[in-house]
């Protein structure tokens, strides 16, 4: 039993922190106002980005695989901002329906990025030959119980996610960036009569999301994946529902998608591990949703959903 | 006039974007357009196949469009239509009788289907007042899962895992008469059930009470509930029509175009359908259109491929082009309104003489 838990712990890591990052950056955009259910569309166009640099990359400078691979996190990071400002501009200028507008960068994403992987690979799979290497953090990893399910089989990017969920936890919540950008999706008039900038907050929330769900999409590919096949199987509506789950609060989102993330891990291997084949896997899968669903009703009453949020800012409204 | 005009000019700019998608990687436009057309239009086979295409959009089309009347999102209509896929699909295969009593039970089994799965988020929307838009994402994937399990469990192929055993003849909506008719194509009574839904749900909206209250509804929520409406009823009446119509796409699509359920995909009519309902502006006859403009071009793709080296995702790259466009209306109605009132200006500065101040003059 121990070992099985040693083994699937590291997985389930591995497999909560793409989930993590993109749930991080809607609560980003949400808490300024603009829903983003375009989350999975801007992994996947993250993880076409990360692949296609990657793989060109790694070709052209063989010997440096690891640095092509951070480059790749960076390019794709640049690109998940780029292409999140179709949806702010369309929500924030265009007063469009947010909903719309998400499902529209969703359908793009998944649309184009298949175009433009077919007409460079043909198959319109990009397979990239070298992803991250795991290891094992030194000392760290021989403290008893925790040092072989925690510092055990991690990757750099691991680390980093934690660190930017900390991060911005304090930013959101001590500085006066963080302040203004909740007001802007709690009750942007009195915002703006603040002398807070309403549009540009809503943008920089939104292009915050794009960033993070697209480096999402890409720590997917060099942790997981390791290939792009022009999807990322429901997991930016999966972050959407650990967003929801964990109420809007970071370290609430961490402990959703570490529940999620499990949940998940569990089902892929309940199989082939005797402790867990009498719970039919699907149970596990639906786990997540159901979950959702029943914390939607429970908190109905008192929801920490930004009360703003996926309304169009009318300056003039009272 | 003014939806019609914005509609057109989305799909404009969406078959614009698409020339420069296929400019940008080297293709030829033109070219691609004429074979994408062609492949669709060219002979009454093609024809046929293009109705084909069209007829599940048709329905989850309606779904969405009938729900954003009552002002509620359906975006669930992939789940909605999966699970009522599913349930014709369990009929089909189970059930041996003659073929108008099983297709009959089909049909309610699949309207059923998608209603069950559509009254969980409307009973949580009326009841807890949970954002629909997220209970049926979240029915989505409980419907991916749940057919990822019960399709090979219950349902499982001889040889492959990931779909159903093929529904026998006469337990999908193939019909010889219209297979000749178009040259062998597989179009099917799909068909006569869109176009059937189509009118029900025209009349149902225009002309009946039930419509009346719904929209009311979907206008303000609140002075319908001040004037007598059960507002939380027809949240759930909506939903529930919203989704058997998503599960009728279901069925045209899982026992009509094809004849077995794949697991591993939510379906992408689903989404469609909110494309095709935004480019209708959500009336029952633009429905029917818009989504045979997509079945046209998701069934010229093939042909195009078959006869450039332009790949097939070219058709859903213009439908997401359309429905960022559709979604960005404003800048369109805007852009209208500044030319109407700009034409207007110089009509009356040419006359010199100006009617009444009507009030309505932009300054």
């Amino acid at each position: 039993m121990w070992t099985t838990i040693e083994q699937i712990f590291p997985y389930a890591i591995m497999f909560t922190i793409p989930l993590l990052i993109t749930a991080l950056g809607g609560l980003f955009s949400e808490r300024s106002g603009v829903v983003n259910i375009g989350l999975e569309g801007l992994m996947v166009m993250g993880s076409f980005i990360g692949a296609l640099t990657i793989s060109k990359l790694q070709t052209a400078w063989p010997t440096h695989t690891v640095v092509a691979i951070w480059i790749g996190l960076l390019t794709a990071l640049v690109a998940g901002v780029l292409f999140s400002l179709l949806h702010a501009f369309a929500s924030v200028h265009l007063s469009a329906n947010q909903v719309i507008s998400g499902t529209a960068i969703n359908m793009i994403a998944g649309a184009i990025t298949v175009f433009l992987s077919r007409n460079i690979t043909g198959s319109g799979n990009i397979r990239l030959t070298n992803g991250f290497q795991p290891f094992n953090v030194p000392w760290l990893s021989d403290i008893p119980i925790i040092g072989p399910l925690v510092f055990t089989k991690t990757y750099w990017t691991t680390w980093l996610i934690l660190l930017v969920v900390l991060l911005s936890a304090f930013v959101l919540k001590k500085t006066p960036f963080g302040l203004r950008l909740r007001a802007c999706g709690e009750y942007p008039q009195a915002a703006e009569a603040a002398g807070v900038n309403v549009r540009r907050m809503r943008y920089i929330g939104v292009m915050i999301s794009g960033a993070f769900a697209s480096l999402g999409g890409a720590i997917l590919l060099v942790t997981i994946a390791g290939e792009f096949t022009g999807t990322v199987a429901g997991l930016g509506f999966l972050s959407l529902a650990a967003l929801i789950f964990g109420q809007w609060r970071p370290l609430g989102i961490l402990a959703a998608t570490l529940f999620f993330g499990f949940a998940s891990t569990f089902a892929n291997v309940s199989q082939v591990i005797p402790a867990l084949q009498h719970i039919p896997p699907v149970i596990l899968q639906l786990f997540p949703y159901v979950v959702t669903l029943i914390a939607l009703v429970i908190f109905s009453k008192s929801s920490q959903a930004p009360k703003a949020a996926g309304e169009v800012f009318d300056s003039g409204k009272r | 006039m003014r939806n019609l005009i914005i509609s057109l000019c989305a799909v404009l700019f969406g078959l614009i974007g698409g020339a420069v998608l296929m400019a940008a990687t080297g293709h030829d436009p033109l070219q691609g357009y004429k074979y994408l057309f062609e492949g669709g239009l060219k002979n009454s086979s093609r024809f046929g196949d293009t109705l084909a295409t069209g007829t599940p959009l048709v329905f989850t089309g309606l779904s969405v469009a009938f729900a954003f009347r009552t002002g509620l999102f359906n975006i669930g209509a992939a789940g909605q239509m999966l699970f009522g896929g599913f349930c014709a699909t369990v009929i089909g295969l189970n059930v041996d009788t003659a073929r108008p009593l099983l297709l009959l039970m089909m049909i309610v089994a699949a309207m059923l289907g998608g209603a069950v799965w559509a009254f969980i988020p409307g009973l949580l929307k009326a009841r807890f007042n949970v954002h629909e838009v997220v209970s049926t994402i979240m029915m989505n994937w409980i419907a991916y899962w749940t057919i990822y399990y019960a399709v090979p469990a219950y349902l499982k192929a001889e040889s492959v895992e990931t779909e159903s055993r093929l529904l026998p003849d006469k337990a999908t909506l193939k019909s010889a008469f219209l297979s000749d008719l178009f040259g062998g194509s597989y179009l099917n009574m799909g068909l006569y059930i869109a176009v059937i839904a189509v009118i029900v749900i025209a009349f149902i909206i225009n002309k009946t009470t039930l419509g009346y209250e719904l929209k009311a509804v979907g206008y303000n929520r609140h002075s319908a509930e001040y004037a007598g409406i059960r507002v939380n009823r027809s949240i759930i009446t909506s939903m529930l029509i919203s989704g058997a119509l998503a599960g009728l796409g279901g069925l045209a699509q899982f026992a009509g175009n094809g004849a077995n359920i794949q697991i591993g995909v939510l379906p992408t009519q689903g989404y469609d359908g909110i494309a095709v309902a935004l480019l209708g502006a959500n009336s029952p006859i633009g429905v029917l259109i818009s989504a045979l403009f997509f079945g046209l071009l998701y069934s010229g793709r093939g042909f195009m491929n078959a006869m450039t080296e332009i790949p097939p995702e070219i058709a859903d790259s213009i439908i997401a082009i359309i429905i960022y466009f559709a979604a960005t209306s404003v800048l369109m109605d805007r852009l209208i309104t500044r030319i109407v009132s700009r034409r207007r200006a110089s009509a009356k500065a040419g006359t010199g003489t100006g009617g009444p101040v009507s009030g309505k003059e932009k300054a």
